[in-house]
């Protein structure tokens, strides 16, 4: 937080404090017109004299300037709101709208400066919960005025949870006071932190003049960054998980296709992105109903179906006859993704078209002072569980599941038992397509939907399921997440672009070594 | 022998009439079309824009801005007498495609002029196949400079147009007084070179080594967690933090996403970015993003006349064209805007030249004059290939369009040769070649 703001919203507080026990008087016609007309510090300033006369309009009239509902028009103030508008002055009703209206812009640094002073008023809030807001607004750093108004709070608050912020809030304050025994105790309480903001604050002081506060500060500074390593790493971790649930899910399609079935699907990466624009499709039919948040319900069996019957297609017509060869089915099936972009880009157009996150999905959970895990990310990866627990459901507990194996395993056999292999291959692809369009449903969520979607995802399917080792689920789960891990771990070590370099490098070694990848089949699997 | 072996032949023969009776009718066919042509004497333009691929986000949009403002021109009248044919290519976010498809316009098309590139890289694949050909190219997008060359003309910002006024804001107190600076970018030679500039120019004002962090990126890079996770890091060893963004492409939007969902504010950590407009926060929820800026030289939300007959032009040709989203919503950003005043400025100075000629036309758009929708008269330089433009910082609203809080008193002439970077001081303020020689 910047000095001129702190100063400003410290004597607003200050004048806070006397308000309260004040009778309140009219607003001040002057002070609103600066605040509407006038440049940067002058407007900071008509904060502070606002709240100082106590005006309880000033707060909704505050409110509405950070949220840019303030106009003028002329030389009168207007707080907007929708089609109805009042007179910041008088707050008498203003109908009807005149035409010739301006808005009055603010920019961050007043927004904070509001932030502050209504944080500030709301510690002393009979809600709990505006409370608990306020506190957590103010927990990385106030001004030294603002102490009497932190020690009233102080006083009187009894919650456990809001407590220790307003302590911290002391602390922040304490810090900056010239009496040397207050700033040791303020370090103290500090160092008992675990949030970013201490930390800045620390290291603001950590080559202070006075050695007994400098190793103070180091000691506490020392004390706070050991437990923010525990979130930094915590973070990572996350970011790795969530990185390799993406990639178990475009690669789980594949690993049905050709891990069980041997086919190189080289148009794979394209059953993703019609999964993805199915959910697109989906999402155009809620957009204008009142159910929008829940698009994705029917969007998720939606991009199932679609793909499962493109996969179904494509087996039945050009992959059937190329079983058994492996050159040709890669050839054709590139083709065939070819071609199947081309469709896309002639029926929605070669730009992105955009997929809108439901309510729901949007922001996170502040698990740590500095993690937050967004909730899309946390969704999806346990989506990826979901999926993953179905297809090995399937695989190990059904009639078709059965069969799948039966197939894969033995065809010749499989059919003189009376196995009718030709529909299996037909299901068995129609699933792994299906999955791929449920990857596409969960990637559009995350990232960028085009036609060309499925093309960034090939390589890393492929490298999952020949690293994890062919024809195994297990090796399929293990190298997307140690992907994922490796890539995140290296990312924040040496930057975006080398990590994927090194994890390619890596890759190529690997295989060399060890070509039939992490869990290779044992026993006597026949060779298709 | 074969040849009377072909007149003895019925079927051979037939075979031959049948082609001379196809030859004549294609004859026939061109004479036809020429004679119709005739009526209105043409000249052919090229548009070189990605229309697909990573880029595409950003500019199809400019090939649209182009067609609009070539029709508009078409409307009344043409250029002296002659109606503009637009030969629009898709060199398809790939660069060296954009060679390939510049040539082509110079060669096959024979066009008189071109306006396309988004990408530094993309334009200096095709800078020398123009000055191989002696080609023009209008180039619309702001850029990081370090170059003038005579067969270009640069209607977009170069970096003391837009990156080092946005720095200066953010060092001040309105602007929230940073200390502490991320230089984050897509890994290519704009975000390279003006992250080389900002880290001279921010050394220059008494900037640590220390409080520099600078990141890259792959071009369409979609997860950006472990990026976010270390900005709030940097920015909780102490003093205020500010992100510089040089991001490019559709990666803004799993950026912009990312940076939502994780909660990092404008109010604590601001990011400026300088290839994000109206158009790449299209469908990106900006509720969490309030106060996030750019900086450009024309916003949509600009008030000027001249602006809301621009605005109003784009609407009606976009829902004329039935062209995707902008139907519906239609938006206008800052590169529209400079394509804008390319397609204009030339049609201009053809005018003044009386002539396609490039060499001719080149001196003629030296000094041209144009009332740009960014509500200045925006004027080419007169040496060096620039236009004096005015800049304008804004910070993200709810509805994804930007508040203007802060801009120059006027147009700001470019400094293509930035002075942060040593040696350019020794360079010439004119066009000269700029590929390099084999």
């Amino acid at each position: 937080m910047i000095p001129g703001i702190r100063a400003a919203a410290g004597a607003l507080i200050g004048a806070l404090a006397v308000l309260i026990s004040l009778p309140a008087a009219a607003l001040d016609a002057a002070a609103v017109e600066k605040l509407a007309f006038g440049e940067g510090d002058e407007r900071i300033e008509a904060i502070g004299r606002l709240v100082t006369e106590g005006d309880p309009r000033a707060v909704p009239l505050l409110r509405a300037f950070a949220q840019g509902e303030v106009q003028t028009a002329g030389k009168r103030v207007l707080v907007v709101k929708g089609e109805e508008a009042t007179d910041a002055v008088t707050g008498e009703r203003v109908s009807p709208l005149p035409a010739e209206r301006e808005d009055v812009v603010a920019n961050n640094r007043l927004r904070s400066a509001i932030g502050d002073a209504l944080a500030a008023l709301g510690l002393l809030a009979p809600e709990r919960g505006a409370r608990l807001a306020a506190a957590r607004a103010l927990a990385d750093g106030a001004e030294a005025s603002m102490l009497p108004l932190v020690q009233k709070a102080l006083d009187r608050e009894t919650d456990g949870q809001i407590r220790p912020l307003l302590e911290q809030i002391a602390a922040t304050i304490g810090l900056k006071s010239d009496d040397k025994p207050v700033r040791l105790a303020a370090i103290a309480k500090l160092g008992e932190s675990a949030s970013p903001s201490a930390r800045s604050l620390l290291v603001g002081i950590r080559n202070d003049g006075d050695v007994e506060i400098r190793s103070a500060a180091q000691l506490a500074l020392r004390a706070v960054e050991g437990r923010l390593v525990w979130g930094e790493a915590a973070g990572l971790a996350f970011a790795g998980v969530s990185l390799g649930s993406v990639l178990l899910l475009a690669a789980l399609g594949l690993a049905i296709t050709y891990g069980l079935m041997g086919v190189i699907n080289m148009a794979h990466g394209e059953l993703i992105m019609i999964g993805a624009y199915t959910t697109y499709v989906v999402q155009g039919f809620f957009r204008n109903s009142n159910f929008f948040d829940w698009y994705l319900v029917a969007a998720i069996p939606a991009s199932f179906l679609a793909s499962a019957l493109v996969g179904m297609l494509l087996e039945r017509v050009v992959i059937r006859w190329l079983y058994g060869r492996p050159l040709e089915t890669l050839l054709a099936t590139w083709g065939l993704s070819l071609a199947l972009i081309q469709g896309v880009r002639t029926i929605f157009g070669a730009q992105n078209v955009q997929v809108e996150n439901p309510a729901s999905m949007s922001g996170g959970i502040q698990a740590l002072s500095n993690v937050v895990l967004p909730w899309s990310r946390v969704y999806i990866i346990a989506f990826a569980g979901l999926i993953l627990l179905s297809i090995y459901l399937l695989l190990t507990r059904t009639r078709l599941g059965l069969f799948v194996r039966g197939v894969t395993q033995n065809r010749d056999m499989a059919s003189c038992v009376g196995v009718p292999t030709g529909l299996v291959d037909t299901l068995a692809f129609g699933l792994g397509a299906g999955i791929a369009g449920l990857a596409g449903c969960a990637l559009s969520q995350i990232g960028n939907v085009g036609p060309d979607l499925g093309q960034g995802y090939i390589v890393d399917s492929f490298l999952v399921v020949v690293f994890g080792g062919v024809g195994q689920l297990a090796g399929t789960v293990v190298a997307a997440l140690a992907l994922g891990f490796a890539n995140k771990l290296l990312e924040a070590w040496s930057g975006a672009v080398l990590a994927k370099i090194v994890v390619l490098v890596f890759i190529i070694f690997f295989i060399q070594r060890r070509p039939q990848g992490l869990f290779a089949l044992k026993g006597r699997a026949v060779e298709a | 022998m074969h040849q009377s072996n072909a007149q003895g032949d019925p079927a051979m023969k037939r075979r031959t009439f049948i082609k001379q009776l196809a030859i004549s009718a294609a004859v026939a066919a061109a004479l036809g079309s020429t004679s119709l042509y005739a009526q209105q004497k043409t000249v052919k333009v090229g548009i070189l824009h990605s229309l697909s691929g990573t880029m595409a986000i950003s500019e199809t949009v400019l090939k649209d801005t182009a067609l609009m403002a070539i029709d508009e021109i078409n409307a009344k009248g043409g250029v002296m007498g002659y109606k503009i044919e637009p030969v629009v290519v898709d060199p398809a976010s790939n660069w060296p495609l954009f060679a390939e498809k510049a040539r082509q316009l110079l060669t096959q098309d024979k066009v008189a002029v071109v306006f396309g590139c988004w990408t530094s890289v993309s334009r200096k694949s095709v800078l020398p196949v123009f000055e191989e050909l002696n080609g023009l190219l209008f180039y619309p997008v702001q850029y990081e400079g370090e170059e003038i060359s005579k067969n270009v003309f640069y209607t977009g910002a170069a970096p003391n147009q837009q990156a080092i006024p946005a720095v200066e804001y953010l060092m001040s107190k309105d602007g929230g007084a940073a200390k502490r600076w991320v230089l984050l970018g897509t890994d290519y030679v704009y975000p390279r070179t003006t992250n080389k500039i900002l880290r001279a120019f921010l050394k220059k004002k008494g900037v640590a080594e220390s409080d520099i962090m600078e990141e890259y990126t792959p071009f369409g890079h979609s997860d950006y967690q472990t990026i976010i996770a270390k900005i709030k890091k940097f920015a909780s060893e102490g003093k205020r933090t500010a992100v510089v963004s040089t991001i490019n492409g559709d990666s803004n939007v799993p950026f912009y996403k990312e940076l939502g969902n994780q909660g990092l504010k404008a109010t604590d950590v601001p990011v400026v970015a300088f290839s994000v407009g109206e158009e790449e926060l299209r469908g990106v929820d900006t509720k969490p993003l309030v106060g996030h800026l750019a900086a450009w030289n024309y916003f949509m939300s600009i008030k000027a006349p001249a602006n809301d007959e621009f605005i109003k032009k784009w609407a009606g040709y976009a829902r004329m064209k039935n062209i995707a989203g902008h139907k519906d919503k239609p938006l206008t950003n800052d590169p529209m805007e400079a394509t804008y005043i390319g397609v204009h400025m030339w049609k201009q100075a053809v005018e003044k030249a009386k002539s396609f000629e490039v060499d001719k036309v080149r001196p003629a758009v030296y000094g041209q004059t144009f009332k740009a929708p960014s509500g200045i008269v925006s004027k080419m330089d007169e040496k060096n290939h620039h236009l004096h433009k005015a800049v304008f910082i804004g910070e993200v609203k709810a509805d994804g369009q930007f508040n203007v809080v802060w801009k120059t008193k006027g147009p700001v002439k470019a400094q293509p040769w930035s002075p942060f970077i040593a040696g350019n001081e020794k360079k010439k303020d004119g066009p000269a070649l700029m590929a390099e020689k084999k």
